[in-house]
């Protein structure tokens, strides 16, 4: 059985149709990248799955639907976002952000967030709005893995605009979390996605084009160019 | 010297009931993106509510009225906010512009329940005695009512940031101004904190309403709607969702207001407020969006 079951997902905004009817299935344990060129909805699912845009479909998390409940219902069911932005709380210190995040009942696991980025040990006491967009995004997978009640991460984009450094450090982050949650991976950095996830859904004008394997797509020239613009297949590990 | 010291600190006094009012819309505004026309309903009907309660006390100690009317108008601002979030701000969260109709209803209907109720004549608020002398500030003779509002208003504003600071609620709050659907996105009803902002607003709202009462000498209908446009004005100079923001505005208002109707002549301080506004949105444009 799945973690997590998307059927038929719909949503408009304004007069844009962006995801028509999006079908795919999340299995449970590890990476699964949902890949794609830019603009074909790849971020509008993620925010859909949560419920931070309006949407037809039915969605199941655990076998229980999901479509019907309100965002934090859904959140408190144990899934996580990350979101493209970061989205942290920059008039909020860091401690405060991850306060924030702390949801009764769930074991808040501050030992694996510390023990992942040191630096939010450190700098608890800044507001993060002063932090580099690396030390942000360390935040914001912080606070996504604060709770040990999460078993699904929407990860979106982790590695948008970071330094190769930076790169390396929230992918080795990642993989370590992986070990624990189940991630669905937003990543246009295909040498990441190939490093993280084993999985592919690829959307391509917002509906589902290949489901398979990351190195089935990235190893088939034909495909790779069809569905992600490469001139060849392939991608480092 | 004097003046200027007389001024200044019955600035003061004025800046805190334009505090009082404007430090719940702000926060409703910053939190909620809620525009509550109707929170000059509240300072109007908490004051009456107050007025009408402490009535039968004030042919004994006028003391003891003066701090249960505090406390009414309290309570009353409060249940009236949790009344309008619960029944007609909540249906239409998703539709601003309904939001903005109701509450600008909500606002003339409140004004006619109270002329009805009470006529349109001012009433008149009988102060303890110590409220209504004076105390010499560096050669100026201070009401001394001013100042109790202004200390007043001080209080609140600390326990106002000591709520946002120190708790989980102040939390929500703080974090749901800056991106509400990311709050949501961590687990947490933001509705809740959206009611608890409602009613600490029309708390601070019915507390106004009753100080303006000692501040006058009187109540009428009308005020409410009248310290409403300068309390937004406050909340747009001080920027939507700070409460800091607020008092330093409201202050910086009313002071500027005191100062030019005296100087100037009377009605240019009101007018100078519209220049202080334009100003802050020329200077700082984001001043008008919640930050």
């Amino acid at each position: 059985m799945n973690l997590l079951d998307v059927r038929d997902l719909h949503v408009r905004i304004g007069q844009s149709h962006i995801l028509h009817g999006l079908s795919f299935g999340v299995p449970s344990g590890g990476v699964t990248g949902l890949l794609g060129r830019n603009g074909v909805g790849k971020t509008t699912t993620l925010r859909g799955i949560l419920g931070l845009v309006d949407r037809t479909g039915l969605i199941e998390f655990e076998g229980e639907g999901i479509a019907a409940l309100r965002t934090h219902e859904i959140a408190r069911r144990g899934i996580a976002y990350v979101p493209e932005d970061r989205d942290v709380f920059s008039a909020l210190t860091v401690e405060e952000n991850l306060r924030l995040a702390e949801r009764p009942g769930c074991e808040h696991q501050y030992d694996l967030v510390y023990d992942l980025f040191p630096e939010m040990k450190a700098r608890g006491a800044q507001r993060a709005g002063t932090l580099s967009g690396g030390q942000q995004q360390m935040l914001a997978i912080s606070r996504a893995l604060l709770n040990g009640g999460n078993r699904l991460l929407l990860v979106d984009e982790p590695t948008k605009g970071l330094a190769p450094l930076v790169v390396r450090h929230v992918v080795d982050a990642l993989k370590r979390a992986a070990e624990a949650v189940t991630i669905l991976l937003v990543e246009q950095n295909l040498s990441v996605a190939h490093k993280l996830a084993r999985d592919a859904i690829v959307l391509d004008q917002g509906r589902v084009g290949y489901v398979g394997t990351v190195d089935e797509l990235m190893g088939d020239p034909v495909l790779a160019r069809h569905h992600l613009g490469l001139s060849s297949g392939g991608g480092e590990r | 010297m004097s003046t200027i010291v007389l001024l200044f600190l019955t600035g003061l006094g004025l800046g805190g009931l334009y505090f009082l009012v404007a430090s719940g819309l702000s926060l409703i505004f910053g939190l909620m993106r809620v525009l509550n026309m109707a929170h000059g309903a509240l300072f109007t009907i908490a004051a009456y509510i107050a007025w009408q309660v402490t009535l039968p006390l004030l042919g004994g100690n006028l003391t003891l009225a003066w701090f249960a009317g505090i406390v009414v108008a309290i309570v009353a601002g409060g249940a009236c906010a949790f009344l309008l979030e619960v029944f007609l701000i909540r249906p239409l969260y998703t539709r601003p512009i309904g939001q903005i109709l109701v509450t600008v209803g909500v606002a003339l209907a409140a004004v006619a329940l109270v002329e009805g109720a009470w006529g349109e004549d001012m009433k008149q608020v009988l102060l303890p005695a110590w409220l209504t002398g004076t105390v010499r500030v560096l050669g100026a003779n201070i009401p001394t009512s001013q100042l109790v509002i202004a200390a007043i208003a001080l209080l609140v504003l600390g326990a106002l940031v000591l709520f946002l600071r120190a708790t989980r609620y102040g939390l929500v709050i703080r974090a749901g101004v800056e991106n509400r659907s990311m709050v949501e996105a961590l687990g947490i009803d933001v509705n809740r904190a959206f009611t608890l902002v409602f009613v600490i607003g029309g708390m601070a709202a019915g507390l106004a309403g009753f100080l303006a009462g000692t501040f006058f000498g009187e109540i009428d209908p009308a005020r409410g709607t009248s310290m409403l446009i300068f309390a937004f004005i406050v909340v747009v100079i001080g920027g939507l969702g700070s409460v800091t923001g607020s008092a330093i505005a409201a202050a910086v208002v009313a002071i500027v207001q005191q100062f030019l109707n005296f100087y100037a002549a009377p009605g240019i301080g009101d007018f100078s407020v519209v220049i202080l506004l334009a100003a802050a949105l020329l200077l700082r444009p984001r001043s008008a969006e919640a930050s």
